[in-house]
């Protein structure tokens, strides 16, 4: 039994109306509970309130109402500089532009920024600036300036500056929403390694059905409200509702759910990967075929 | 018909300078009327370029480009050499037709722009008005149209959009960025545009707003005729919106033709740093396992009525 | 726009190349005290002497050298002229009118255009051409940190222009993709009057600042993620070390200041020959 790394307790959040006295609720009452070591994703559509709870987790934004423990620690309330400092060097956070969170002109400059800010002496941020390059594959980039890279090695860029931070959390803010498939991939495979070798603990707030279903478990949060959590099987199979919050569910997942409306017998409570659908259907096609054969 | 025709057309950046970069090499394309044309490549495949060239932004290093037949960079001489040998200034007197071409080269390039209508990437950015409905004005204005004229568009590409005219007296800066990207969009169809080019028109939305602003895309095509081109990396899109598709690889056109054709190849696709549609790598799964799927298969659609096909065939064995 | 490349710095491993940027700037302050230094004809050869032997040691291309004095074409003649029509002598060349020209106007001139080039040759040099804007802040940063101590705010002075080169370029792409998102609404930026040009610049101006309050936003944020938190306590990756040569090459060029005083004083018949 893993412990909880991160719990929210009724947190809540409300931006203040630009013109009058008013405020606009963007989260409302969350609780939820991030084991350690855990791969969660949260689905929601624009406006949904999942970058605001994101940025609750390391008190960018301070919650109006509500607990926040990470690590077993209340970190509501009353901090020091050092236990806000201590916050979010544990929980990192890497955004959507990969153009608006490179701090210096220089690849390695910008990895080191974070360990810097925590003033660890020089040797130790040579080791872990080059350990981060290492871990994200862009060693051979680190005297490049970061308005000559791709999108795709700008967000590996931001990732390993929050890397040499050595984390044990890092939450994604939609960061793979304005890059091209290939850059979505080399983000996405360098998420799948941090969790799965690092053991870092991963939110991936974003929109993309596929890449919500590499998660472990997905949140799905609507109107600054919990609306799903669970596998992406269970989250899956709840279509209809997926739909009316303004998401959808994968392709093969929604031909499942074609089928089924058609009047094919299929079972939906496995639908998040494009196999596990291709096996639902192969299963009903062929046992149907079976029994064509032995009516007929 | 070809409305628009690319024909030898190159491009490099930097010319000169240690940073040269050819991003077209020998371009020669079609694009056809009233269709809806995909441009489907990887970042860097030239195909933000293209964009540029369709309505004079920008001009090839070398080769043409042509809108129905007129020729979009043709220098003000090239374009007098032609016009004396065109029969539409025959019976002018010698002085008159020179004026009378050189007048219409000037038409020609200024109502280009209005013509040719271009959506960037991540069009919200060039909302600049104090109200939605200034800002989508702003581009018929230019035209010089009547205020009247200028109000009826203005409602119109609105409607087409799906931007409520209770926005319309709302600043830009104040909407959602769904309604943002839709008022974007509607600044540019408020021209008109006979061909209307979009640079990634759903980069960044969520699945509702990506289809909302595909469907008004669509929408505005059937209503006008218009000829669409549509520069995307997201095949899922391309497959389930396009009536013909063009693949660039490396400055190249590497496939052209109907969706069908293209899609037929879509195993090449994938070795030119393209997505495959995930119903796609489902329909292979499937006929790996043994289900008799004959035609390519790459949008939902397509899918179920494949597979429904196969069941009633399946069930009457 | 990839390709762009900030301020002029011309990649290379030179003797100058390799100074600190610190004793660089040091040596560019160095560099204009000598120029202004020189009275006479004789320390102006000495001067150019020195800037042959800088231009021959940073291995920089002339052709690239002469380009840095192209903005400054104007003064120079602004200044010449001046100079030539406005010098009162005892040696008076040419009169007509109100125009007289005096041998020690065409002097003043001579000595005026030699002193602004070499000025600027010598400063693009030690700092533009040889030193990268970011060591040149790191330079300037560490050469002005006494003054933190009387309150002045230098790191966050360093911070600001550090950002400020970070987003040149991407500013630049912006303003380039705004101009022609607004083009293609049929925005002319290139003909009609002043007003109207004018005019045809909010369209630009607007998305621009409100782009850049939206990426200075999302900045803060990412900053404050990494822990940022001013100055204080922080560490540097790479910390400027000085070496003997920065040493050395102060003390040449305070020697060859000297030397010019001295130089001043020799006259070879003329007061300023």
């Amino acid at each position: 039994m893993k412990e909880t790394f991160i719990k929210t307790e009724e947190l809540s959040f409300s931006y203040q109306a630009q013109t009058e006295n008013e405020k606009i609720p963007a989260v409302k009452n969350l609780s939820v509970e991030i084991t350690s070591g855990e791969y969660v994703a949260i689905l929601g559509h624009n406006g949904s309130g999942k970058s605001t709870f994101a940025k609750l987790l390391n008190l960018i934004l301070e919650p109006v109402s509500g607990k926040l423990f990470v690590d077993g620690k209340e970190r509501t309330g009353e901090l020091t500089e050092a236990e806000l400092l201590e916050l979010r060097r544990s929980v990192g956070m890497v955004f959507q532009n990969p153009d608006n969170q490179l701090v210096a002109t220089l690849v390695e400059e910008d990895v080191a920024f974070g360990p810097e800010n925590l003033g660890y002496p020089r040797e130790e941020l040579r080791t872990r600036v080059d350990e981060a390059l290492a871990t994200v594959g862009m060693t051979e980039y680190k005297d490049y300036e970061p308005h000559k890279l791709s999108g795709g090695q700008k967000q590996r860029v931001a990732i390993a500056g929050v890397l040499a931070m050595k984390p044990r959390c890092i939450i994604f803010d939609e960061s793979t929403a304005m890059l091209d498939p290939s850059g979505r991939q080399e983000v996405l495979s360098t998420i799948r390694r941090l969790n799965r070798e690092e053991g870092i603990t991963i939110i991936n707030i974003t929109h993309y059905m596929n890449e919500a279903a590499e998660a472990d478990r997905i949140l799905v949060i609507n109107d600054g409200e919990l609306l799903l959590d669970g596998t992406p099987d269970e989250v899956f199979s709840k279509r209809d509702l997926l739909l009316s919050v303004g998401l959808e569910v994968p392709q093969s997942a929604e031909l499942v759910f074609r089928l089924k409306e058609a009047g094919i017998d299929l079972p939906t409570d496995a639908l998040s990967s494009p196999e596990k659908c291709a096996e639902a259907i192969a299963k009903a096609y062929f046992a149907q075929c079976k029994g064509g054969r032995g009516n007929g | 018909m070809d409305k628009i025709r690319l024909e030898n057309v190159t491009y490099r950046y930097d010319v000169g300078t240690p940073f040269e970069q050819t991003a077209l090499e020998d371009v020669t394309l079609s694009i056809e009327a009233g269709k809806i044309t995909g441009i489907i490549g990887h970042t860097g495949s030239g195909k933000s370029t293209m964009m540029k060239l369709l309505n004079g932004l920008d001009s090839p290093t070398e080769g043409k480009v042509y809108l129905d037949g007129a020729c979009i960079n043709a220098t003000k001489k090239e374009w007098l050499a032609q016009g004396l040998e065109d029969e539409k200034y025959k019976d002018l007197p010698k002085n008159a037709k020179k004026k009378a071409i050189l007048k219409d080269y000037a038409d020609f390039h200024k109502n280009l722009c209005f013509r040719v209508g271009l959506v960037m990437q991540y069009p919200e950015y060039q909302l600049f008005e104090e109200t939605v409905a200034k800002d989508i004005a702003f581009g018929p204005r230019n035209m010089g149209l009547s205020e009247e004229e200028i109000a009826k568009r203005v409602k119109e590409a609105a409607a087409f959009t799906g931007v409520s005219e209770d926005l319309f007296e709302k600043s830009p800066f104040d909407l959602s960025g769904g309604q943002k990207r839709r008022v974007a969009l509607s600044g540019v169809i408020a021209m008109r545009p006979e061909v209307l080019v979009l640079d990634e028109p759903a980069a960044g939305l969520d699945p509702r707003g990506r289809n909302n602003v595909f469907e008004s895309i669509v929408d505005y095509r059937n209503k006008t005729g218009s000829t669409i081109v549509i520069v995307s990396h997201s095949m899922e899109d391309m497959a389930k919106y396009c009536d013909r598709v063009v693949v660039m690889n490396h400055a190249k056109v590497a496939m052209v033709g109907e969706r069908k054709e293209v899609f037929a190849h879509v195993r090449e696709l994938a070795g030119m740093g393209l997505d495959i549609p995930e119903i796609t790598r489902l329909a292979e799964l499937l006929l790996a396992k043994g289900l008799p799927l004959t035609d390519a298969i790459y949008t939902v659609e397509e899918a179920r009525e494949a597979l429904l096909a196969v069941w009633k065939g399946g069930g009457d064995k | 726009m990839r390709g762009m490349t900030l301020g002029q710095y011309y990649p290379g491993t030179s003797p100058i190349h390799r100074l600190d940027p610190r004793a660089k700037i040091i040596l560019g302050i160095l560099a204009i005290v000598c120029s202004f230094l020189c009275k006479t004809l004789f320390s102006f050869c000495l001067l150019e002497a020195l800037v042959l032997l800088l231009v021959i040691l940073s291995g920089i291309p002339p052709k690239l050298l002469i380009r840095a004095l192209r903005p400054v074409l104007f003064i120079l003649l602004f200044t010449s002229l001046v100079n030539i029509f406005m010098t009162r002598g005892k040696n008076l060349l040419f009169e007509y009118g109100i125009f007289h020209i005096y041998e020690e106007g065409l002097w003043n001139a001579l000595f005026m255009i030699l002193r602004i080039t070499s000025l600027i040759l010598m400063t693009s040099i030690f700092l533009t051409y040889t030193t990268t804007p970011i060591a040149l802040t790191d330079g300037l940063e560490q050469l002005l940190s006494p003054l933190k101590k009387l309150h002045i705010p230098v790191h966050d002075f360093a911070m600001m222009i550090t950002i400020a080169m970070r987003f040149i370029p991407t500013l630049a792409e912006e303003t380039e993709r705004i101009m022609n998102a607004q083009r293609a609404r049929g925005v002319n930026f290139s003909t009609g009057g002043l007003i109207k040009r004018v005019r045809s610049l909010i369209p630009i101006l607007i998305p621009l600042f409100v782009s850049a309050f939206n990426r200075a936003f999302d900045l803060a944020n990412a900053m404050e993620c990494r822990c940022y938190h001013g100055g204080e306590g922080r560490t540097r990756l790479k910390v400027l070390r000085y070496n003997v040569w920065d040493f050395v090459a102060i003390l040449l060029l305070i020697g060859v200041g000297v030397g010019l005083v001295f130089a001043n004083r020799l006259t070879f018949g003329g007061s300023i020959l």
